[in-house]
């Protein structure tokens, strides 16, 4: 189950301030755990988050193993220009899981 | 003169339904009243309320084709707004057994009988996401208990359970929930216990849960062998509740710390 729910503004003024947030549904095992039987849950986190907006990387995040489960993230653009915002979280394993919405700047 | 009074009270009580409970002596409060401000912020946003998850996959499980019958939730039901008030009259008298079926039973059932498609586990990530889904769509409904006197006695086994002390703690339900919801247990609210939000997400478990599995946790609380999930005393006490709760607004998906 990967899914991802991410919150932008449909609509902005050049210059606004806008706030962004997305979630993702992932494990966060942070290996420390023991399973049934005392077997090692093997760890399995995200590690990186990246969120790009206009050609380029405006915010981003190492996770570590303190974060929760299905971690949410909130943070602030300038709105510059119409286009997709998107975000990409990319786990231990290499997976990544991407999502983006649309933004129009007037 | 103690004679008239007496026959009074049995005439009294023989007829009242058992559906018909006596009103709760306090003012019913959903667990959300209880919550700290920011908790509630958290459930009342979509986009931040980690639940939504669920609901976004049981969405997709609504459309997915499932068994040897290839058929989907939608094939029959359709659009999932078929769905609304369903989870506000739950759990339901099962004509086929004569016997209560909560939502996670009925999903079952029709994965068995319509799709030919193995049961999904309880706790299962899919179990919830199709229930949250269904749950969901009643979201804001009053929570309305069927009449069928069918019911009564599920209903009657569920206040005994809900009576009862039990485990080494020696506690009824009704001991914390009636008797004690404006208190706190180890810094926790106590809260009135009513099945408003469920399958909920609790901040506890960092990820959503059943009803069930928030009953069979308490049982363990007061050092009780929990019933069975699934199990007959547990589908009473939900039918219990429900009807405990009637009235209050759905709020699935919930979240609790």
């Amino acid at each position: 189950m990967t899914k991802a729910l991410v919150s932008v503004p449909k609509a902005a003024k050049r210059g606004d301030i806008v706030d962004i947030r997305a979630m993702i549904a992932h494990p966060m095992e942070t290996g420390y755990r023991m399973g049934a039987n005392g077997v090692a849950i093997p760890r399995r986190i995200i590690t990186r988050f990246v969120c790009t907006y206009g050609g380029g990387e405006v915010f981003a995040a190492d996770f570590s193993p303190a974060v929760s489960a299905n971690p949410f993230v909130s943070f602030s653009l300038r709105a510059a220009e119409s286009g997709p915002v998107g975000f990409a979280w990319t786990d231990d394993q290499g997976e990544t899981v991407t999502a983006s919405a649309e933004i129009a700047v007037s | 003169m103690l004679r008239p009074t007496a026959s009074l009270i049995a005439i009294a009580l023989l007829a009242t339904p058992v559906a018909a409970q006596a009103p709760l002596p306090f003012e019913p409060r959903s667990g959300r009243d209880f919550m700290a401000p920011e908790t509630q912020a958290m459930q009342a946003d979509d986009a931040s309320n980690p639940g939504m998850l669920w609901v976004l996959q049981g969405a997709e499980l609504w459309d997915r084709k499932a068994g040897r019958s290839n058929q989907s939730c939608a094939g029959c039901h359709g659009e999932a707004a078929s769905m609304r008030g369903v989870a506000a009259r739950y759990p339901a008298l099962d004509p086929a057994s004569g016997k209560p079926i909560d939502l996670a039973g009925r999903i079952n059932q029709c994965r068995a009988e319509r799709q030919d498609a193995p049961s999904l586990a309880r706790e299962s990530d899919e179990m919830l996401a199709l229930a949250t889904f269904v749950a969901h769509q009643s979201r804001g409904l009053p929570i309305a208990p069927p009449t069928e006197p069918g019911l009564d006695p599920f209903r009657e086994t569920g206040r005994q359970i809900f009576t009862t002390r039990m485990g080494q703690l020696d506690l009824a339900c009704a001991n914390c929930h009636d008797d004690h919801w404006q208190g706190r247990l180890a810094g926790s609210a106590v809260t009135q216990a009513h099945p408003t939000a469920y399958p909920i997400y609790r901040l506890e478990w960092q990820g959503v849960g059943s009803l069930q599995r928030r009953m069979r946790n308490c049982m363990v609380g007061v050092r009780a062998q929990p019933f069975a999930a699934g199990s007959d005393e547990l589908v009473a006490l939900e039918l219990y509740l429900m009807q405990r709760a009637a009235g209050m607004a759905l709020e699935t998906p919930g979240v609790r710390p």
